[in-house]
């Protein structure tokens, strides 16, 4: 039983990461006034731009493990991610700043996009390698990135659970907790939380507003991809699928509404979905067998659990808790 | 020259649009010297220290500083120039501390709020401010507000001081302690410009003062050659000779009576406190005050639009005689009752009228609900805004414009219009005249002058205490939301109700301050 | 210290505006522009993939033919069934676009169209299922009918109510509230599907086919739907108070509305109509249902009832211009052996294009020109 249920709480965490990334990105880029519904697609951005990295440098080498450099093999992907992610977060950033333009429409029409984006070449490299399946699989540099720490097996139960995961994992931590401290104790952070929560005090003191938007929405946007990358790399063992990433991203926007915008509650909130998301696994071990009827049900859980965070902050309405206030509202200097 | 010139501005010129806010604006302000600007609502004040403090961008015209032409893009460069603004609308965040409100945005040194907060208590012990560096500015009265915004502009060691309008949310002891403070920054050194519509303030704090009317420059002058008399008519154009029409209140008898009523705002402080009066039919009771003391709140409780916490509205209606009880009833009920309470808010197009919607439609707000049919009448309401838009010369293409393109003036003939139209029993009119033209003003009064002598009581919230003068019966004057007294409005000074007007402050005055 | 010496600006070189004033066949003429560039810049784009991946050169007139074949069909030879697809689509979309205008209208970001339909679905399928046979035809669809309209409603009522007493964000309450209806979904086809994950078409209680034609009381429906949102909101005393809602709570006060009650009724009708589409997808085409049913149309609509100024109209020929790429670039797409998520991303552009353009609707753009000498003077 106790196998069992460190088992499950190891294998919950890489279910969190994408979230986390997603989150956190989410979370820089609401802070400076900017609800991005655009991230779902984003992440299949990312995602894809990581795996036609990664696609192209298995090619160079000949498809074979032993031709690979470790360092490129991580390198590639994960910069072709980044700026995937970033080329998104730009085109977002260019509608809803610069041009001013209705946010949650110019989001959904990004999600739109990337998703077909990430199916559409998804699904021609699949064909490109002959493949029956929209499948394209990427074993290869996958086993660069599902390396866990070394001295984890060493370590027990403490070591399967905390550290037998993949450096993207330990990044997700690490970028979340770093999110957190510049957003709360640097002068960089507090000029972006000033944007987000009323521009024209943030104009009126001297900080570039655009730039600040511009930046978090693009930073937000490359953490988000990360996500992405992280699936289909590690969780997903470097095999794409197409729509296989699914409706994670919109469980990372509801997972900001359940962090109350703060990246540390953030950590703890990914693992706990995670968790939950996992659950329909592991309850038959647990002694409860499920039918696959109610697996299903189970999976509902981590949007039953937004709901209820959301609706209860919205009845406490402590002001600590509220969205940044401009939260979706475009900015114009010269409004009257 | 002994003076130097700080700041000037030459041939400054800006338009939003069709609308011109400025116009060949030229000033000049020395270092040591405080400048009023003097100008009416709507005469461009805002818009030129706007231009300053780099939030607009001046269409033509140059700017100097220190005698060398300088180019203001941006609310950064203004801080370069050590041009500091404090905004009528404040520029906070909310849940930020004062000392993080203060530090926004600076670039300079190592990010150390426990510094920062050390220096922002060094300023308030020099100055005698009392705010405390960690508490959040959504806890903050209004003028703790303005102390943390001039206490940000010391910070940032401004040599320029822009104020907008400082003193309209004040009672007279903190204006009192901010002229105070403005004083021994000008013996600093520095250079201070105060806007303003009150001239007793620009005659007793300034050096010079320049005047606007309607975005043109009309002119400077030093504040020791000049009086109140001259100053009114550089603002206005010509002598103020109000001349409002007042006929004797026929038959008066009471027709609203208000007992006892209490009011909290959202955060639970109390705005209304134990407030008590009688309007009658056929009169109109002028409502004086420092803005914000519990006007509105007075008027949406009447009105059935705020909840209050003790106290009742009573209404003796004219056709049945029957005494009905207002309190706790929202709008619709309050109409329902057969209660014709047309009112006029402060808000025009957040509250009184849609922005975005027709003259037409905007019309319909108060009568749609008319007949049994689930679908909307416009036919009336047609002809009801082509009514209105003749008969108080509404400028506007068509009755089918929206609303938020027609001017103040005519967006307030549009909605006193309508509201009038409900031959109301009981009108309330909240600043009907702030913002708009001398000649709309007229109008305005006018049709309150014929309401009233129709047998409607009237009750007119406002600002300017010549007009209250001129065109109320009595005159109620609230303080701190207490009434502190009701004056007959034939006999009653200014002076009498500038006295009462801060009544209830004197109580909680703490003294200690001599000044010179 | 100053430093005015050591500072120097440049006067911003572009100089944005809010403009007021474009009249509407202006605004129109912009939009059509933005739609035409997205489509002919994503056509020549596939047109160039296309050539890659099927080894022929072809030219843009090949691919724009194939599009308008994949929407159209051949239909100088008399073959409509194409056609049908495509009506059949555009009137989903048209409904489910239709459902979240009022509540757009009315400031009520309900981005819950997916979860509403697919709730409504399940409602009908659920009685398509348990009641057919036990209750004759005709009594049966008005069932399925009333059933999915109130499963829709409900959903989208739920997330009203908590906006409405406790201002709960209803753009993230509505976004989840599609995930749970989708899992509930999950769990009924899992639950009821004959050991495998599908459900196998039930004819009871569906739509009657009408004119021969399978998809053509879908399409009546829809149509009179349109002319019926139009009037409501145009001409109806409701309609009026959603309008003063969505433009200003404080002059609805004002003026004696019930907000609370405004915004749960309009939910109402809002999760109804999307219930009716989703009603028309399963018991009007696939009857049947899996969690694929609504199919992101719930999200595409939000987009298109953006795209047609909340005016049931153009919403529906917007809806008709995004059906038609969804469809003509699939085809397309999947007649040069590319994958047909090729539709998404042409949709993605041209609304992004679409979205971009009222920025020159509502904004003027100046140059200023730099004041060159004169300044030291």
């Amino acid at each position: 039983m106790i196998g069992t249920i460190i088992r499950y709480l190891s294998s919950s965490i890489p279910l969190g990461v994408p979230l986390l990334y997603g989150s956190t990105g989410e979370i820089v880029t609401e802070k400076s006034g900017h609800l991005n519904l655009g991230i779902p697609g984003i992440m299949y951005v990312g995602s894809i731009s990581g795996v036609i990295g990664a696609f192209l440098y298995e090619q160079a080498c000949g498809n074979r493990l032993a031709n690979m450099n470790p360092a490129l093999a991580i390198l590639i992907p994960l910069l072709s991610c980044i700026i995937g992610s970033v080329l998104m977060g730009l085109i977002y950033s260019f509608l809803t700043v610069t041009l001013r333009v209705n946010q949650n429409v110019t989001g959904l029409a990004l999600t739109t996009f990337g998703v077909g984006l990430g199916n559409f070449f998804g699904g021609s490299l699949a064909k490109l390698v002959d493949s029956e399946l929209p499948n394209i699989i990427l074993t290869n540099t996958s086993s660069f990135y599902d390396v866990s720490l070394p001295f984890a097996a060493k370590l027990g139960w403490f070591g399967e659970i905390f550290l037998s995961h993949d450096f993207l994992t330990y990044l997700a931590i690490a970028v979340a907790i770093l999110t957190s401290l510049v957003l709360n104790r640097t002068r960089m952070g507090l000029n972006l939380r000033a944007v987000g929560e009323n521009p024209a005090t943030a104009d009126a003191a001297g900080i570039n507003v655009t730039r600040y938007k511009y930046l978090a929405t693009c930073i937000g946007s490359a953490i988000a991809g990360l996500g992405g990358l992280q699936y289909v790399m590690v969780y997903a063992d470097g095999v794409w699928s197409n729509n296989a990433f699914g409706d994670r991203g919109w469980m990372a926007i509801a997972l900001v509404i359940f962090a109350l915008w703060k990246p540390t509650m953030a950590i703890i909130g990914s693992f706990l979905f995670g968790m939950l998301c996992n659950l329909n696994n592991y309850m038959p071990q647990f002694g409860v067998p499920l039918g696959t009827d109610t697996q299903e049900l189970f999976n509902m859980l981590p949007y039953v659990v937004t709901i209820l965070v959301l609706i209860i902050t919205s009845m406490r309405k402590k002001r600590e808790h509220q969205p940044p206030q401009s939260l979706g509202l475009p900015y114009f200097r010269e409004e009257r | 020259m002994a003076q130097k010139a700080a700041i000037e501005l030459k041939n400054i010129t800006k338009a939003f649009g069709s609308v011109v806010a400025n116009k060949d604006v030229c000033l000049t302000v020395n270092k040591g010297e405080i400048l009023s600007i003097l100008g009416e609502n709507g005469s461009g004040k805002t818009t030129l220290m706007n231009m300053i403090a780099g939030i607009y961008f001046p269409d033509e015209g140059q700017i100097f500083i220190d005698g060398e032409e300088v180019v203001i893009a941006s609310p950064k460069d203004a801080f370069d120039y050590k041009i500091g603004m404090i905004h009528q609308h404040f520029k906070l965040v909310d849940i930020f501390t004062a000392t993080e409100n203060i530090v926004l945005g600076l670039e300079d040194g190592k990010f150390d709020l426990k510094n920062a907060e050390k220096q922002v208590h060094d300023i308030c012990e020099k100055y005698g401010f009392e705010v405390d560096p960690k508490k959040k500015i959504y806890t903050m009265s209004v003028s703790e507000k303005q102390t943390v915004e001039i206490i940000k502009v010391l910070y940032r060691g401004a040599d320029i001081l822009i104020l907008d309008e400082p003193t309209a949310v004040l009672t007279p002891q903190e204006t009192q302690r901010l002229f105070d403070v403005l004083r021994r920054m000008r013996d600093d050194g520095k250079a201070i410009i105060i806007i303003t519509h009150k001239l007793h303030e620009v005659l007793s704090l300034s050096d010079k003062v320049a005047v606007l009317r309607k975005g043109e420059y009309v002119g400077t002058v030093n504040t020791a050659e000049t009086n109140e008399a001259q100053l009114t008519e550089m603002m206005v154009g010509k002598k103020v000779e109000l001349n409002i029409h007042r006929s004797e209140p026929k038959d008066a008898v009471p027709r609203l009576e208000v007992h006892h009523i209490d009011c909290s705002n959202r955060e639970g402080v109390k705005v209304l406190d134990d407030v008590s009066f009688i309007a009658n039919a056929g009169e109109i009771l002028g409502v004086a005050g420092i803005a914000g003391s519990g006007q509105r709140e007075l008027l949406e409780a009447i009105a059935g639009l705020q909840r209050l916490d003790s106290g009742a509205v009573l209404y003796n209606n004219p056709k049945t005689g029957n005494m009905e009880n207002l309190t706790t009833k929202t709008p619709l009920q309050i109409r329902e009752l057969g209660v014709r309470l047309s009112f006029v808010p402060e808000d025009r197009l957040g509250m009184g009228l849609v922005g975005n919607m027709d003259i037409v439609d905007n019309m319909m707000l108060r009568s749609y609900r008319r007949g049994k049919s689930v679908f909307l009448e416009r036919k009336g309401p047609k002809d009801l805004a082509e009514h209105i838009i003749e008969e108080l010369e509404v400028v506007t293409p068509s009755a089918s414009t929206p609303v938020r393109r027609l001017s103040g003036g005519n967006v307030q003939k549009v909605l006193v219009g309508r509201e009038i139209a409900a031959s109301p029993t009981v009108l309330m009119a909240a600043y009907p005249v702030r913002g708009l033209d001398i000649n709309s003003s007229y109008t305005i009064y006018n049709l309150l002058n014929e309401q009233k002598e129709r047998g409607v009581a009237v009750i007119f919230v406002g600002e300017d205490l010549d007009v209250l003068l001129e065109l109320c019966d009595r005159i109620m004057v609230i303080g701190s939301g207490r009434i502190t007294g009701v004056v007959d409005a034939r006999t009653a000074t200014k002076e009498q109700i500038g006295l009462l007007m801060t009544k209830t402050e004197a109580l909680t005055w703490e003294g200690g301050e001599d000044r010179a | 210290m100053r430093k005015t010496t050591t500072v120097k600006h440049r006067e911003p070189l572009i100089h944005i505006a809010k403009r007021d004033d474009m009249a509407a066949w202006q605004a129109w003429l912009i939009r059509l522009a933005a739609i035409l560039i997205g489509f002919f810049v994503m056509s020549a784009v596939l047109t160039a993939l296309a050539s890659t991946s099927s080894g022929k050169d072809l030219s843009f007139g090949d691919i724009l033919e194939r599009l308008s074949r994949s929407v159209f069909g051949r239909l100088f030879e008399g073959k409509f069934s194409q056609l049908w697809k495509f009506l059949q689509e555009t009137a989903v979309l048209l409904c489910l676009s239709l459902a979240v205008t009022p509540a757009f209208k009315m400031k009520f970001w309900n981005c819950g169209a997916e979860g509403q339909a697919l709730f409504g679905g399940l409602a009908a399928m659920f009685c398509m299922i348990n009641l057919g046979g036990k209750v004759p035809e005709p009594v049966l669809v008005p069932l399925v009918i009333l059933a999915s309209i109130i499963g829709g409603a409900v959903w989208g009522v739920i997330p009203a109510i908590f906006h409405a007493y406790y201002r709960t964000n209803e753009t993230l309450f509505t976004l989840m509230m599609n995930y749970v209806a989708t899992q509930i979904v999950a769990y009924y086809v899992y639950a009821n599907g004959q050991g495998s994950n599908v459900i196998n078409p039930v004819s009871t209680g569906a739509l009657p086919v009408i004119g021969g034609q399978q998809y053509l009381l879908n399409v009546l429906i829809v149509t009179l739907l349109t002319v019926l949102t139009y009037v409501y909101l145009r001409f109806s005393k409701q309609g009026y108070e959603v309008s003063v809602v969505g433009e200003s709570q404080n002059t609805a006060r004002y003026i004696g509305i019930n907000v609370k009650k405004v915004i749960i009724r309009t939910m109402i009708i809002s999760g109804a109509l999307c219930g009716i589409a989703g009603m028309l997808l399963v018991a009007g085409k696939d009857h049947s249902i899996n969690t694929a049913t609504v199919g992101g149309q719930g999200f595409t609509a939000i987009m298109v009832s953006w795209l047609g100024q909340f005016n049931p109209y153009i919403i529906a020929a917007m809806a008709a211009l995004v059906s038609f790429l969804q469809i003509g670039a699939a085809g397309a797409a999947d007649a040069y052996f590319l994958n047909s998520a090729y539709a998404d991303v042409m949709v993605g552009v041209v609304v992004l294009c679409l979205v971009a353009c009222e920025f020159f609707i509502r904004y003027t753009v100046k140059f200023r020109h730099s004041k060159k000498g004169g300044a030291l003077a």
